[in-house]
């Protein structure tokens, strides 16, 4: 299927309340979800006899700061039946009283359980109703969260308590 | 009654079995596994994050060592990304150079797997037999720009530089004779009894597991998925080069091993072709403030050398915009997703390491299996822990 036929299918099995956004750059396309959808969506990608979505390449995050809302989950979907894929993202956004969230995807792909671990711990995005939200490349310890935007690549002495002290400029 | 009690064990992070720094947590009920729980992040170097402040050009040597047992497979992918960002092609010579960059370093990395994992399961000789070829191709590298591990050959629009004098002489003598050590490698193991004691029924992913936990590349092949970026989404001009993609049934250890010998004819087949193919030509694609000139015309040409120059000093600004590319390396499919804000540095690259996924599988494969056989399909994943972790 081309691009433009998935996104038409998307955009007509959702409202244009859940099916946000949709971009394109170089020939491929992305579609911004509601965030509360992003299961229900993700089950259809997958279940859908025409886009059969079986395959999960990855879950990632990207940090927006300082721009609202803040972090924008991205899943990027292969169909091994039909050899096509596809970009969807969700945006979240973290307030004073709680941290940024959005439902885990394990159960629709088992291959997210790791993805979601390394984009929870390296961006603080909570993933609900994850069956292992252990931290995974990044000590228990550590509170800090690198990959956002204003987390300094050279780390600091509360975040990163146990790197060497070294020379910051 | 006799009470039992499970045994909890510690493998690694330094065991020669782990190839890095990689630990489990083995819960055993005597000699059978019962849950492997891993632990990562030894090797974590935060590349992403790094490669947030670096200019585009400077990403390159940092890619090649994520995955430094297929390093041009690395600047490959990243290089492609970019370029698609920039909606540039590299040349056709390039591109068949680059061809032959990524085949040899898919043998290179197959190679290693192979003797490593046959040192692993108790078979020393195949590990020095491969370091013979495994050097052959070291020296390839380090005629085309120096480096034997990572060669760092690759740049965005084409190459550093043109191929060196006697590469293709002794391109060809390799593949002349690749055939021939294969096969003795495979009289070594193929039908080895002990070997195949060891790995038949080893360690089972069935197709179904395969396909959620998200494996890719030889793992998934093992496992009768025939799936080769190469041929399904070709990029680099793959779809010119005549070559069949090997699939095994088993889900064992001992189909990856098929998969990976069977791999390594093919490559050889393909670079062959490219010896045949290989067109003249510019190396590198044409687009001033972008693409690094011809070295030559920096020397000569005062234009050329001020585009040289910004470009180092204020590095390449692509348009906004984001982009997934993604290549068949020696591991599966490995991916980069990069977003660029129009500034001269990735505003988020994120690294789809198959290693990385492949890993996921673990769990699933070594319940219920003996302990022995957890070394065994470990190295049959063929992970590269710096690609685990980044």
């Amino acid at each position: 299927m081309k691009q433009e036929e998935i996104q038409e299918k998307l955009s007509t099995a959702f409202s244009s309340e859940v099916i946000q956004a949709v971009d394109e750059f170089q020939g491929q396309i992305y579609v911004t979800v509601a965030q509360e959808k992003i299961r229900e969506v993700c089950l259809f990608l997958k279940n859908d006899p025409d886009l059969a979505f079986d395959f999960l390449s990855f879950v990632g995050a990207v940090d927006k700061y300082p721009k609202k809302p803040r972090f924008e989950v991205v899943y990027q979907v292969y169909s091994l039946k039909r050899n096509h894929r596809f970009r969807i993202k969700a945006l979240v956004d973290e307030t004073e009283e709680a941290s940024a969230s959005i439902d885990s995807v394990v159960s629709v792909w088992p291959t997210a359980d790791w993805h979601e671990r390394e984009t929870a711990e390296m961006f603080g995005i909570n993933f609900n109703g994850h069956p292992d939200p252990r931290k995974l490349l990044l000590p228990e310890h550590w509170e800090a969260h690198p990959l956002r935007k204003d987390f300094s690549a050279l780390g600091n002495d509360q975040d990163t308590p146990d790197l060497p002290p070294r020379v910051r400029n | 009654m006799p009470v039992t009690e499970s045994l909890e064990l510690n493998l690694g992070p330094h065991h020669p079995s782990t190839h890095g720094v990689f630990r489990a947590v083995v819960e055993l009920d005597g000699e059978i596994v019962v849950n492997a729980t891993p632990h990562l992040g030894y090797l974590h170097r935060g590349f992403e994050k790094t490669c947030e402040n670096k200019h585009y050009h400077q990403v390159i040597p940092l890619a090649e060592r994520c995955d430094y047992m297929g390093a041009s497979s690395n600047s490959l992918v990243y290089c492609l990304t970019v370029e698609k960002l920039l909606g540039v092609e590299a040349p056709e010579r390039a591109q068949v150079i680059r061809v032959m960059m990524a085949e040899l370093s898919r043998i290179f990395s197959h190679l290693f797997w192979m003797g490593t994992h046959a040192h692993d399961v108790g078979a020393m000789t195949p590990l020095f037999y491969m370091l013979r070829e495994r050097e052959e191709i070291m020296n390839l590298f380090e005629l085309t720009a120096g480096g034997r591990l990572m060669p760092n050959y690759l740049r965005i629009g084409g190459l550093i530089r043109d191929l060196e004098d006697g590469f293709v002489e002794r391109l060809r003598a390799f593949t002349d004779h690749f055939d021939r050590r294969v096969d003795e490698y495979e009289e070594l193991l193929t039908k080895n009894a002990i070997y195949m004691d060891r790995t038949m029924g080893v360690g089972i992913l069935s197709k179904e597991d395969a396909i959620a936990l998200g494996a890719s590349g030889p793992m998934a092949r093992a496992s009768g998925i025939n799936w080769d970026i190469r041929k399904s989404e070709p990029y680099s001009g793959y779809e010119q080069y005549d070559f069949d993609v090997p699939v095994e049934t088993g889900c064992d250890v001992y189909s990856r091993y098929l998969v990976r010998i069977a791999e390594m004819r093919q490559s050889r087949r393909i670079l062959v072709q490219t010896l045949e193919k290989l067109p003249a030509g510019p190396i590198r694609a044409s687009k001033p403030g972008v693409i690094f000139p011809p070295q030559e015309e920096i020397y000569t040409k005062m234009e050329s050398l001020i585009h040289h120059f910004m470009l180092v000093v204020e590095g390449l600004k692509p348009p906004v915009g984001e982009v997934y590319q993604c290549i068949e390396s020696p591991r599966g499919e490995l991916g980069a997703y990069l977003i660029s804000d129009g500034g001269p540095q990735p505003y988020r690259l994120k690294w789809r390491a198959p290693a990385f996924v492949n890993l996921e599988s673990l769990g699933r494969m070594s319940k219920g299996c003996f302990f022995a056989d957890l070394i065994a399909i470990l190295s049959s994943i063929d992970i590269v822990l710096a690609e685990v972790d980044r």
